[in-house]
């Protein structure tokens, strides 16, 4: 589908915040799913790229790093330019607490992003823990304080919040008494799975966001194949990205 | 708008494209984006007897103009297949070809007698690179190309399609091979065996190391083997390896097959197999050809 960006500017060297005009899209995203973006130039693949927020019903924000080529391809894209994108894609998270409860978001790096739609979605005000490299790399962090009931940071060189990682913070808390109905999890796979073991000691539910490369993003070619405990395998395009953290086999 | 149907191996397709085994699941994704009734006929992802889970990820590498996979035939199994997806796919007014692998003569035949006359064609893949036993073993050596396909075609209770590995010396004296061995029609060509580098991390992108190279990357390749298979023997032959539009097309047809087929392209593009035929027909239409068989293997050498 064909989509204009409408707004582009850049949050810190390298990092990218988009806005597009697709009402199809908007109107159907929830927090989790992504979009599959043609980058241009010669990147032959789309990219996946999680959706950050849906604003009226009309636009679609997504925010992405330059990594590679596709990532540096899609940067030089500029508003009014029209982009090739399919969404949205994938299950996205589980934002029902039937159980009532405070969540808890613990998100890292580029794993942030989707967590903010998230955080305004759910039927709770969540407590957000971010995990980041150094205070250059650390953005957003007053949209997050927006939408959490409490906020923690942490870097791994300690320039902003707590030195540490963000794990760090999540099983302290939870050691000194802290109750999450709920534990969401985006970001480096390590941090993911700290969180899952730390939320299955302890009696809590967890929804890991995984990240795969793709190829189409819609469940067709299986490209994308992540491992289950059981055994099975799932496809993170469509079965996921969003899985229980119970589920997913780490070392698989 | 031209004629665009095309018989393969007695039966009839409504036009000439197909999707390339295991680029199209069986069907239900792209079901969302377009009506799988468009297609002459939808080909499926490789069935075995038993459920295989296939390689552990990354099982894709984007390259220059291509990608290689290493999903490695990663299935339900033929019986979950018929009970599961069958039916579904039944509604479609489209011709189902059902891809068989399996690591021995034995499973090849045993998928055969599980999908009985269920399916409009079958295709016998013996020529997947990802897989460490059978596969492409079977596809590179002649006697083992007749036997395989002799045994399958003696169980096979719809048309049989072999499908040639383009990993090989001579690609005509596989597709004689595989004449000889009662094949009805021959498609190619699966995936080329290449490795892509991580060079930062100084190992391959694959989890397996090497997988299979599809998309435009390799449609010269494809085109030049439909050529040689076209001079080498009679039967049908759905081409295909990078074709990504009606153009792409139109050179395979040129070169002598008489179908085509779109993998890769669509991964990129979920309308790539509808662009495809409706860019064969514009093609015909603007050159005068009032159908599509006027043109296969209208190449003329220089
Ligand atoms: C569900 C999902 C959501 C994502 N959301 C975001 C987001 O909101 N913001 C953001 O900055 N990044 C996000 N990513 C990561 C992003 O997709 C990769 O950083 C990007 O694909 C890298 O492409 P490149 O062209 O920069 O790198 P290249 O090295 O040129 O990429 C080569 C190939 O590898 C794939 N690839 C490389 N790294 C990754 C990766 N980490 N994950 C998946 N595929 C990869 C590419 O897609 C491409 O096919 C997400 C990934 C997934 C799976
Ligand atoms: C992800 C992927 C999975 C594939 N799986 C199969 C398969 O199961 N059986 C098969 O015969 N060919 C398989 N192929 C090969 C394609 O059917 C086709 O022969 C090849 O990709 C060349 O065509 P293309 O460039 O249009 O994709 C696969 C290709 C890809 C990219
Ligand atoms: S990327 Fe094709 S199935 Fe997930």
């Amino acid at each position: 589908m064909l989509c204009k960006l409408t707004y582009k500017n850049e949050l810190r060297p390298g990092l990218f915040n988009f806005i597009i005009d697709c009402p199809q899209i908007a109107a159907k995203a929830k927090p989790g799913q992504f979009l599959h973006v043609l980058c241009g130039g010669s990147a032959y693949l789309r990219r996946p790229i999680s959706i950050c927020a849906a604003v009226e019903g009309r636009f679609v924000r997504f925010i992405f790093e330059v990594r590679g080529k596709g990532t540096a391809e899609l940067a030089k894209a500029q508003a009014g330019q029209m982009l090739d994108i399919l969404g949205p894609l994938g299950n996205g998270f589980d934002t029902a607490l039937p159980g009532g409860g405070k969540p808890l978001l613990v998100g890292g790096g580029i794993g942030i992003f989707p967590l903010l739609m998230l955080a305004k979605k759910l039927p709770q005000k969540p407590d957000i823990m971010l995990g980041f490299r150094d205070e250059q790399s650390a953005v957003m962090i007053r949209e997050f304080s927006n939408a959490a009931d409490d906020i923690f940071i942490a870097s791994d060189d300690g320039s902003i919040g707590f030195k540490g990682f963000v794990t760090d913070i999540l099983k302290s808390k939870i050691a000194s008494g802290a109750k999450y109905s709920r534990i969401y999890t985006c970001g480096p796979l390590p941090m993911m799975r700290i969180a899952a073991d730390t939320a299955k000691e302890n009696g809590i539910d967890c929804q890991v966001s995984m990240e795969e490369r793709m190829g189409c993003g819609v469940g067709a070619c299986v490209a994308c194949a992540c491992a289950m405990t059981d055994g099975s395998k799932k496809r993170v395009c469509k079965d996921g990205p969003v899985f229980s953290g119970a589920e997913v086999d780490f070392d698989g | 708008m031209a004629d665009l149907k095309v018989n393969i191996a007695g039966v009839e397709w409504k036009n000439p494209v197909t999707t390339g085994s295991g680029t199209f699941g069986f069907g239900r994704e792209y079901a969302e984006y377009f009506d799988l009734s468009e297609l002459g006929a939808v080909c499926l992802k490789a069935l075995s007897a038993k459920p295989r889970l296939g390689n552990k990820s990354p099982r894709i590498a984007e390259t220059n103009d291509g990608i290689l996979n290493s999903v490695g035939l990663q299935n339900p199994g033929a019986e979950h297949f018929l009970e599961n997806e069958l039916d579904w796919l039944r509604k479609f007014d489209t011709k189902l070809i059902a891809n068989l692998c399996g690591s021995t003569v034995e499973d090849y035949v045993e998928v055969a007698e599980i999908l009985g006359d269920k399916l409009d064609m079958l295709e016998l893949n013996i020529s997947c690179p990802n897989v460490k036993v059978g596969g492409m073993a079977f596809g590179t050596d002649p006697k083992m190309v007749e036997e395989v396909t002799s045994k399958v075609k003696a169980a096979a209770k719809s048309p049989l399609i072999v499908k040639l590995s383009p990993n090989v010396t001579d690609i005509a004296e596989i597709a004689k091979a595989a004449e000889a061995g009662g094949a009805d029609a021959l498609s190619l060509i699966n995936t080329l065996l290449g490795m892509k580098i991580d060079i930062k991390t100084r190992r391959p992108v694959l989890n397996n190391n090497t997988g299979g190279l599809s998309g435009p990357a390799i449609m010269p390749v494809a085109v030049r083997m439909v050529h040689q298979v076209r001079q080498a023997v009679k039967l049908p032959i759905i081409g295909m390896g990078g074709i990504a539009s009606g153009e792409d097309a139109i050179e395979f047809l040129l070169a002598g097959a008489d179908a085509v087929a779109v993998g890769t392209a669509g991964i990129v593009d979920p309308y790539a197999w509808i662009k495809v035929r409706n860019g064969i027909n514009d093609y015909l239409d603007q050159n005068g050809y009032k159908s599509v068989k006027e043109i296969v293997g209208k190449l003329e050498l220089n």
